[in-house]
């Protein structure tokens, strides 16, 4: 389960943006965040998947709570999250081929026999055909990439997914694709998701549970502290 | 306004399909008056360009040929001198005329080249190594490291490069290998500031994170995602601290601190020709100059090329 307990974060210390937020996901279960642009729902997916930095709040990961984030968290903790970004350009090294990009946690978990027929296979999953593989993300197109990068992202089997408007680039046919697969991942795998965007007709079909970002300054608050006597 | 005259030509052509038939209109709605002129100087810049990069690349390459050619066909003899023909003008025996104490000029100013030369790619490089290490790791880290590591290039650049360069080679005997660590030691500054400003501006691109996420290790991060990105500027700053390591070579020797002054260096041959030059002898002084001159320009101006190339959206800020 991960939870996170009264979050507060962002990129300068005197502007959070994101104050006192809590939410929680169970195993297995698919939460939706809804929410208007530039109101943090990014950065709060990126603090959940350990690769920023919270100003305050607690967060639990199965019971255990999170002390270090980005490099300073161990490893296996960080590999547990399998994480696609909005947009797919900026969330790979240009240098990379296709290939690569999606073996490169493979190979920096040391893993390096099989990896060849775990990329096949997993590209296959995602419906990117053998021959863009070899390409680099300058020749293939926004949708083939965000494929590749959510082949990425399931490479080292992931006991939880975040996606963050993982498909607000993409057209309607890219769109369904990808949701397929993250559903067939999740389905064998049982593992949980939490996905961002302002798509609410996505969300509410893709998702067990919608939240809007309004509720959760209030609402999501299982053990009230303090200064809130309107919850109880 | 040849633009404008072909478009009822394209607008009246009504085979091509309706779908494709509108796209040839687009450029016309925001073609201003102007645009032909600007793509004309465009052009014209452009062409000027070319022959730059052909004219440096040319320059370079003879530049080269030279330096490896003639010193392995001619041997230089540093002792030599001939005081029955000092001071000789220009000839055909001599193009260059000899100097004060009757040694070909040509012949010198070759080897001299090939001393700036060396100098300057060797120290040019070492100085780049340093400094993308340096930069590298400051950005890599950052932290205290990198404020530790920044206040330090700050302390050597608040002292003249060819002052801390003197110091540098005072504290040694006179002799080639002095200048490269004296020019190498004093130029890693911009490259290392250059290099962590990139990889600073690197290190917060999402491709980062998710290798974070992947589980890379920051070492893994730097030397797989960073390094490789700072490379061609890396790259770019080593070709550009060429010329400027030539030129500094050259003031050492010119100050009679750099090579041994019998030896043939361009900076001690513009020394040893001031004497003559007031005596109205140009050549002894001409020539050296021109031959640290000429190639510095020419590696520059390839250096600019391949600046252009790397960032071609900034041409014009970024021209010579």
């Amino acid at each position: 389960m991960l939870e996170l307990h009264r979050i507060t974060a962002g990129y300068d210390r005197r502007a959070p943006v994101v104050r006192d937020v809590s939410l929680t996901v169970e195993p297995g279960e698919a939460v939706g965040l809804l929410g208007p642009s530039g109101c943090g729902k990014s950065t709060l997916a990126r603090v959940a998947s350990l690769v920023h930095r919270p100003d305050s709040g607690t967060y639990l990961i199965d019971g255990e709570s999170v002390r270090a984030w980005r490099h300073r968290a161990p490893r296996e903790q960080r590999t547990a999250f399998g994480v696609v970004f909005q947009q797919p350009r900026q969330a790979a090294d240009p240098r990379l081929r296709l290939t690569d990009l999606i073996a490169e946690p493979l190979r920096a978990a040391g893993r390096r026999t099989g990896a060849e027929e775990r990329v096949v296979e997993l590209a296959g999953r995602v419906g990117l055909s053998a021959e863009l593989l070899g390409r680099r993300p300058h020749e293939v197109s926004d949708g083939q990439l965000q494929r590749a990068c959510l082949a990425r992202a399931l490479v080292l089997r992931p006991r939880w997914l975040i996606c963050d408007e993982m498909t607000a680039m993409l057209d309607a046919s890219t769109t369904a694709a990808l949701v397929a697969a993250v559903e067939d991942y999740r389905r064998e795998s049982g593992a949980g998701l939490l996905t961002v965007g302002h798509d609410r007709t996505l969300l509410n079909r893709w998702c067990d549970r919608t939240v809007h970002w309004t509720e959760l300054t209030q609402a999501e608050n299982p053990s009230p502290p303090k200064n809130k006597p309107s919850g109880a | 306004m040849a633009e404008t005259g072909s478009t009822p030509e394209g607008a009246t052509k009504p085979p091509p399909d309706a779908a494709t038939g509108s796209v040839p209109e687009v450029p016309t709605v925001w073609r201003s008056p102007g645009a032909g002129t600007r793509a004309r100087g465009g052009a014209a810049r452009r062409g000027t360009r070319a022959l730059r990069t052909r004219t440096s690349a040319v320059l370079v390459a003879v530049v080269v040929l030279t330096v490896l050619a003639v010193p392995a066909l001619v041997p230089l003899d540093e002792q030599a001198v001939d005081l029955g023909s000092k001071l000789l003008p220009p000839s055909w025996s001599h193009p260059f005329g000899t100097d004060e104490v009757g040694r070909d000029l040509l012949l010198r100013c070759v080897y001299g080249l090939r001393i700036s030369l060396l100098v300057g790619v060797v120290a040019g490089l070492a100085a780049t190594v340093v400094g993308t290490v340096v930069g590298a790791l400051a950005g890599a880290l950052g932290g205290w490291a990198d404020r530790v590591v920044m206040r330090l290039v700050d302390v050597f650049s608040s002292v003249p490069h060819l002052l801390l360069g003197v110091f540098i080679v005072a504290m040694f005997r006179p002799g080639l290998w002095p200048v490269v660590a004296s020019v190498a030691l004093t130029h890693w500054l911009s490259t290392a500031r250059i290099v962590r400003a990139e990889v600073l501006s690197l290190r917060s691109r999402p491709y980062i994170d998710a290798a974070i996420s992947g589980g890379s290790s920051r070492l893994r991060i730097t030397v797989r995602h960073l390094l490789p990105g700072v490379l061609p500027q890396a790259g770019l700053a080593a070709v550009l601290m060429i010329p400027h390591a030539i030129w500094h070579e050259s003031a050492l020797s010119f100050l009679g601190l750099g090579l041994p002054t019998h030896e043939a260096s361009l900076g001690n041959m513009v020394q040893a020709a001031r004497g003559s030059l007031l005596a109205g002898d140009w050549w002894p002084t001409l020539f050296p100059g021109l031959f640290i001159i000429i190639p510095t320009l020419a590696i520059a101006g390839l250096a600019g090329a391949w600046r252009e190339r790397l960032n071609p959206r900034r041409r014009s800020e970024l021209m010579l």
